[in-house]
């Protein structure tokens, strides 16, 4: 009989082959969905993996990559110091609104002056967006004790409605014949997040993705904050003996979180998006925490779980379009692949071991 | 500048590649919602449906389902432009600027954006008059309301819904002065969650009739529910909700035109234009008109179609003010299309203030 035991710590092979298991599960598991609806399984999971990156049009799909994973490892990576240390900053989504609006707003008011000053200051602007939505979880949870997962998720909505309004009201195109949806930031010049080397991908939020990645590393591994968010994470209690100040860093976390996200908007909506619209969010806010428990919350796991979580999206595209398949079994597909990493977690902290039958009486 | 060579290269080489290979016109669609929304996206499916049954061996037809608006379906747009696809429907008001960036750098693919308003030398713009639809929907509502309260649910507030709301209004009042109309945006085109609730609080506040333009049937399923309420298919003819609460439906038929646009691609006689037809063309269909409706109000609705069908009546004919009171058409007076295409207001008697 099998025999779950804790391990007296989390395996390190293990979480390294965690997710490389769960990715394996996921193509078994994903091939015979494919199959049942009648595709070729073995053709679907090529072209959604090995197409984006090898096939003939992979000179497009390959910056296609960066760009949308660069707003999904940027989120993630600001989330996974929170998660770390037990701040459940849920609210991204709303917070990255918030720093599109900022940095556009800014856009928009000057528009059509040209300066180079302009795009630094959104996004500095960007920045501050998502730092002061993401205050409000956090003066409410240091404050008077409420739920920074509930509030935070709540101002998503809040967010999504004055999006709404920006687009409808102060922020639409004069020019647009009363259509909702600001002017093109792509056509203005000093505003455009526009790509560093034309047809690469890169843009200024791939560099500042980049530039995070190495950042956080370096803060969790050397400096005494990370440490501190190691504590608090693994020892609450131990961290307060050691002198940590918790509000001091719940602050500190939601409001790295709620700055990068806003990051991530700003060179969304100044770059691949262009245009402050009612639709501008596509859940990258919500994905990118998916993005982080994918890459065990270590700053390169994440960078991999970014682009793997890119790969999927467009890789999902190509098989829709060249195979037919519905964009729910694409969704699912995903779905799986966070279902088996949490599955497959399991290993990490547990051993699974023969026993013998003992029968009590 | 490098990329945009590098893709017109690319687009070239192929064509030339699919013009050699076989004789097959690749056309490509683009959806925001999933082909089994029962409504808008369906109806764009069942028209491509009809283009594979049209040309048969001649045509090969892909699509991606729920692309969201923006830079995601740019990518989806390029995709199928460098899978060589002749022509490309983005069947989305969001569509408009990633449509206009991806056509200028395949200028050998032809593309054609429904209910936009920007156009380029291979980006076509097509639409119906579905204000005509609601006109009649407008009619029926006005008649069948007992208490007088039209529910009605808007996705977005741009001209074509509000255009919509205002000729439902207007020929609802015409029959029933004391109508008033109760308006809820619920922000989405496709939310089965949104929409029930939606109607579920028009019901509440009182509502009777409720006009949808959103695509699901969650709001015809609410109303089934709540029992004394009527609603109108939309987009599509929903007709598994008739006899009650469904009692009409209008009904997009693209058929026609994207067999005919397929034509004039594989003629190469396709040139760019801007589309708008109505139910005289049969761009927009009325569903059947159920039993639950009174034989007289029947027959009226179905004079007040026919002058609609043979263009002797206008959907916006004068005397109509806007909102505020200003004048907007005299008496007689019929609306300009530029107005219609850009229309930002409501007209007079309606309570409810425009969300901004």
């Amino acid at each position: 009989m099998l025999r779950v035991e804790k391990r007296p710590s989390p395996s390190k092979t293990w979480g390294y082959l965690a997710p490389i298991l769960a990715v394996i599960a996921t193509m078994i598991g994903g091939g015979m969905m494919f199959a049942l609806l009648g595709k070729d399984p073995f053709e679907a999971i090529r072209i959604i993996f090995y197409d984006p990156l090898f096939s003939e049009f992979a000179w497009y799909y390959r910056p296609q990559l960066l760009i949308k994973g660069a707003p999904l490892i940027l989120i993630a990576i600001g989330l996974s110091m929170g998660f770390r240390a037990g701040v459940w900053n849920i609210g991204a989504e709303g917070q990255y609104i918030i720093g599109a609006l900022f940095g556009a707003g800014f856009a928009l008011a000057v528009y059509p002056t040209e300066s180079v000053f302009i795009f630094p200051s959104m996004i500095i602007l960007g920045a501050l967006g998502g730092f002061l939505w993401a205050m409000i979880p956090a003066i409410l949870k240091t404050k008077f004790g409420t739920n920074e997962i509930l509030v935070s998720l709540m101002l998503v909505y809040v967010a999504e409605q004055l999006l709404a309004s920006m687009s409808l009201g102060l922020m639409k195109n004069p020019e647009g014949f009363g259509f909702p949806g600001s002017r093109n930031l792509q056509q203005y010049a000093s505003a455009h997040n526009a790509e560093l080397w034309i047809g690469s991908g890169v843009h200024m939020g791939v560099v500042f993705g980049l530039i995070a990645v190495i950042f956080a590393y370096v803060m969790l591994a050397r400096h005494q904050l990370g440490f501190h968010i190691r504590l608090t994470g693994e020892s609450p209690k131990a961290a307060r003996f050691a002198g940590v100040n918790p509000n001091r860093l719940i602050i500190f976390c939601l409001g790295s979180s709620g700055a990068l996200a806003g990051l991530a908007g700003l060179f969304e909506i100044a770059g691949p998006s262009g245009q402050v619209n009612i639709d501008f969010n596509v859940g990258y806010g919500f994905t990118a925490i998916i993005v982080a428990f994918l890459g065990r919350l270590n700053p390169f796991g994440i960078m991999l779980a970014g682009l793997l979580m890119a790969l999927t999206y467009i890789g999902g595209e190509i098989a829709q379009s060249s195979l037919g398949l519905p964009s729910a079994a694409i969704q699912a597909f995903q779905g799986m692949l966070l279902f088996f990493l949490l599955a497959v977690d399991l290993l990490t902290n547990f051993k699974i071991k023969w026993a013998k039958t003992e029968i009590i009486v | 500048m490098k990329l945009r060579s590098i893709l017109v290269g690319a687009a070239l080489a192929l064509t030339a590649a699919s013009g050699s290979l076989a004789e097959k016109t690749k056309v490509g669609f683009v959806y925001v919602g999933p082909v089994g929304d029962g409504g808008w996206t369906y109806e764009h499916d069942q028209a491509r449906k009809a283009v594979v049954a049209a040309f048969g061996d001649k045509v090969e037809t892909m699509y991606v389902e729920s692309v969201p608006e923006g830079p995601d379906s740019e990518r989806v747009m390029t995709d199928m432009a460098l899978k060589g696809a002749d022509l490309i429907f983005t069947t989305s008001f969001g569509y408009m600027d990633p449509t206009i960036n991806v056509a200028a750098k395949f200028p050998n693919v032809k593309f054609e954006h429904a209910t936009g308003y920007k156009m380029a030398d291979n980006v076509s713009i097509y639409s119906a008059r579905f204000y005509e639809g609601r006109a009649v929907q407008g009619h029926i509502a006005g008649h069948m309301t007992k208490s007088n309260i039209v529910g009605y649910i808007g996705s977005f507030p741009i001209p074509e819904v509000i255009r919509g709301i205002n000729a439902a209004y207007i020929h609802a009042k015409d029959v029933n002065p004391d109508v008033q109309f109760k308006i809820i945006w619920a922000y989405t085109w496709f939310d089965p969650t949104k929409e029930a609730d939606a109607a579920k609080v028009l019901i509440e506040q009182g509502a009777d009739v409720v006009l949808q333009h959103t695509d699901s049937t969650a709001p015809q399923a609410a109303a089934q529910a709540a029992g004394n309420v009527i609603t109108f298919g939309q987009a599509s003819d929903m007709s598994e909700y008739g006899p009650k609460p469904r009692v009409s439906s209008i009904i997009d038929n693209w058929a026609p035109y994207y067999i005919a646009r397929t034509q004039a691609v594989m003629d190469g006689t396709w040139a760019s234009t801007s589309t708008w037809d109505g139910i005289g063309a049969g761009m927009v269909g009325i569903g059947e008109i159920t039993s639950a409706v009174p034989a007289d109000v029947k027959a009226s609705a179905e004079a007040l179609l026919a002058r609609l069908r043979d263009g002797s009546y206008h959907a916006f004919t004068g005397p109509v003010n806007k909102q505020d009171g200003s004048a907007w058409l005299a008496r007689g007076e019929t609306a300009d299309d530029g107005t219609l295409l850009g229309m930002g207001f409501y007209v007079q008697g309606i309570d409810s203030e425009m969300p901004n």
